[in-house]
């Protein structure tokens, strides 16, 4: 079996998100990029199974600019086997990467898919179900528990409500929640040998997919500030403001 | 054009937040059509049909929505879009699994969690954690929108009584099945609709200190909330996660205890009307968000908290 998994470059998520002065997006020369968190549970899942002696092969695919093979070598560092890097410049939306990830899938004839549930830049948790969609397999969205039977997988998503579980036959999309599993750290020692994994390079316009934006981005605004509060120096005092001020309770 | 809104329902009653993707809608265009799919559900277009904003339902019943997969309902959406300029539902677990699928196959670049209808296709919506907003023009001939439930007021659910028509389903989906859903039951009022909220993080340190938390939610006919931090500590299940990518609430009231207050937790609840943070380390983030802060240690603070409420007349339900 074959895993492909998608990774984004994003802003870390540490980092203190500011807007620009001119309202054209956020802030990003000199800020701190790191792999979309629930990407990291992705590469670690499929790396996972294939430890387990389920899979075969783990290749990790991003999209972006070449500063994004940074999020491939990383992945091949915690196990992936060989990476593709399909360049494009500017933001490409979910729609598109689909289109580009289709276009892979096709190439790899990969068994499985998987991916971060949502990237916490756009934060659209649109690209899993997308490609579902356009190549008409199952998808099992936001899961938190992987179990690989033998011509199926069954998934444990959450829901607003709980938890679901789903069997979705193979080939299957997978978009995965932060607790799905703990990623690893990765080792000197595997990061350099990372570094001569093979990564595949591509250009989206040599796939032949359309990349413009269907969406314009009219203007990015910083969010509407809260007044300052106060500290109170007691519970009942907290409890008289809520009362008396506030009127909440 | 018109505007299809796609019910959330349980095969006998509309989940809350439909009524507030109503509301939402019918700012997109007033022309508002509401379909339903599902399994025995004829209350459910019945109740469709009295929301006074709506002005005709569709409805689908056929054993292959029994369970709400996006794959069976997305043929079906497909099979009754075309009179529509816009297909919009809540940006909730249902409509974030279910929308793309729709959206890809309409060729249509989907706007997501919208907080804000500026114009038929200009838009409002949270970017990084809520850390920015960005106004977003669609140029797709179709539209497809999810809507951030607690950003809209619901809409009135009785007076209406617009016409229902019955329609087919598409294909069923056969790659797909469901097996189970494990509901968390509770008596409570729901997390994403409560008008107090109590929420619980790391500072919590353990799953039975929780029941200090549900003491002052009884008392405040509250939800109980929890950082990402407790839920993956297990302290609690995670239908209670408030935050990027667990729930947005807004309540009149949140109290959030030992919870240190990480972007990713702020993001889901920082739109409350009155915040309360309790946490012994006086720097933490979470204060800078705070209407009022106590610096104290919750397990001294909570009891005290409850036996102070327990001195009132009265509390508001």
């Amino acid at each position: 079996m074959k895993i492909l998994v998608a990774v984004k470059r994003v802003i870390d998520y540490n980092v203190q998100v500011r807007v620009k002065d001119d309202g054209t997006g956020v802030v990003t020369d000199n800020v701190k990029m790191s792999t979309n968190p629930p990407d990291d549970n992705a590469i670690e899942e499929a790396v996972k199974i294939k430890e387990s002696g389920k899979a075969k092969e783990v290749v990790a695919i991003t999209i972006g600019d070449d500063k994004a093979q940074e999020t491939v070598r990383k992945a091949l560092a915690v196990g992936a086997d060989r990476g593709i890097h399909v360049k494009v410049d500017g933001i490409v939306e979910p729609l598109a990467v689909s289109k580009i990830l289709k276009k892979i899938v096709e190439k790899e004839n990969p068994d499985l898919v998987f991916m971060g549930k949502q990237a916490i830049d756009d934060d659209c948790n649109q690209t899993g179900q997308m490609l579902a969609a356009i190549l008409n397999w199952p998808q099992a969205t936001f899961a938190s528990k992987i179990e690989v039977k033998e011509k199926s997988l069954e998934v444990t998503r959450e829901i607003d409500e709980g938890l679901e579980t789903i069997e979705v036959n193979i080939p299957a999309i997978v978009t995965c929640d932060l607790r799905l599993n703990e990623p690893r750290y990765a080792s000197l020692p595997n990061i350099m040998k990372a570094k001569k994994k093979p990564l595949e390079q591509l250009n989206a316009s040599d796939l032949g997919v359309d990349t413009k934006a269907r969406i314009e981005q009219i203007k990015v605004e910083e969010p509407p500030k809260r007044k300052a509060g106060i500290k109170v120096a007691s519970v009942s005092e907290l409890v008289q403001k809520l009362k008396n001020e506030a009127k909440v309770i | 054009m018109s505007v299809l809104l796609i019910a959330e329902h349980n095969n006998t009653d509309l989940r809350p937040f439909t009524f507030n993707a109503a509301t939402a809608a019918s700012k997109i265009n007033e022309d508002l059509h509401v379909l339903v799919l599902g399994n025995k559900s004829d209350s459910v277009a019945k109740a469709a049909s009295e929301i006074p904003l709506v002005k005709k339902v569709i409805h689908v019943d056929n054993e292959i929505f029994d369970n709400f997969t996006a794959e069976n309902y997305t043929s079906t959406i497909l099979k009754h879009v075309d009179n529509y300029s816009h297909i919009v539902c809540s940006a909730n677990t249902f409509g974030k699994n279910l929308m793309p699928r729709v959206a890809a196959l309409l060729d249509t670049s989907q706007v997501s969690d919208i907080v804000n209808v500026i114009s038929e296709d200009t838009f409002l919506r949270p970017i990084y954690a809520g850390n920015a907003f960005a106004t977003v023009k669609s140029n797709d001939k179709k539209k497809c929108v999810t809507i951030r439930p607690t950003s809209f007021d619901p809409a009135s659910s009785t007076g209406g009584s617009a016409e229902i028509v019955k329609s087919e389903p598409g294909d069923k989906f056969e790659s797909s099945k469901f097996v189970k859903r494990e509901e968390i039951k509770s008596d409570r009022p729901e997390l994403g609709t409560a008008r107090v909220v109590i929420s619980g993080g790391r500072g919590m340190q353990n799953s039975d200190n929780f029941k200090l938390i549900t003491a002052i939610a009884d008392k405040l006919n509250a939800a109980i909330g929890a950082s990402r931090a407790a839920v993956d500590a297990g302290y609690i299940t995670n239908d209670h996660q408030v935050g990027q990518t667990g729930k947005v609430v807004v309540p009149d009231l949140y109290i959030a205890v030992g919870i240190s207050g990480a972007i990713q937790h702020l993001a889901g609840m920082k739109e409350s009307k009155v915040i309360v943070a309790i946490n012994k380390d006086g720097e933490a983030p979470i204060f800078s968000v705070a209407d009022y802060g106590l610096e104290a240690d919750l397990f001294e603070a909570l009891p005290q908290f409850l036996e102070e409420l327990n001195k009132l007349n009265s509390i508001q339900k």
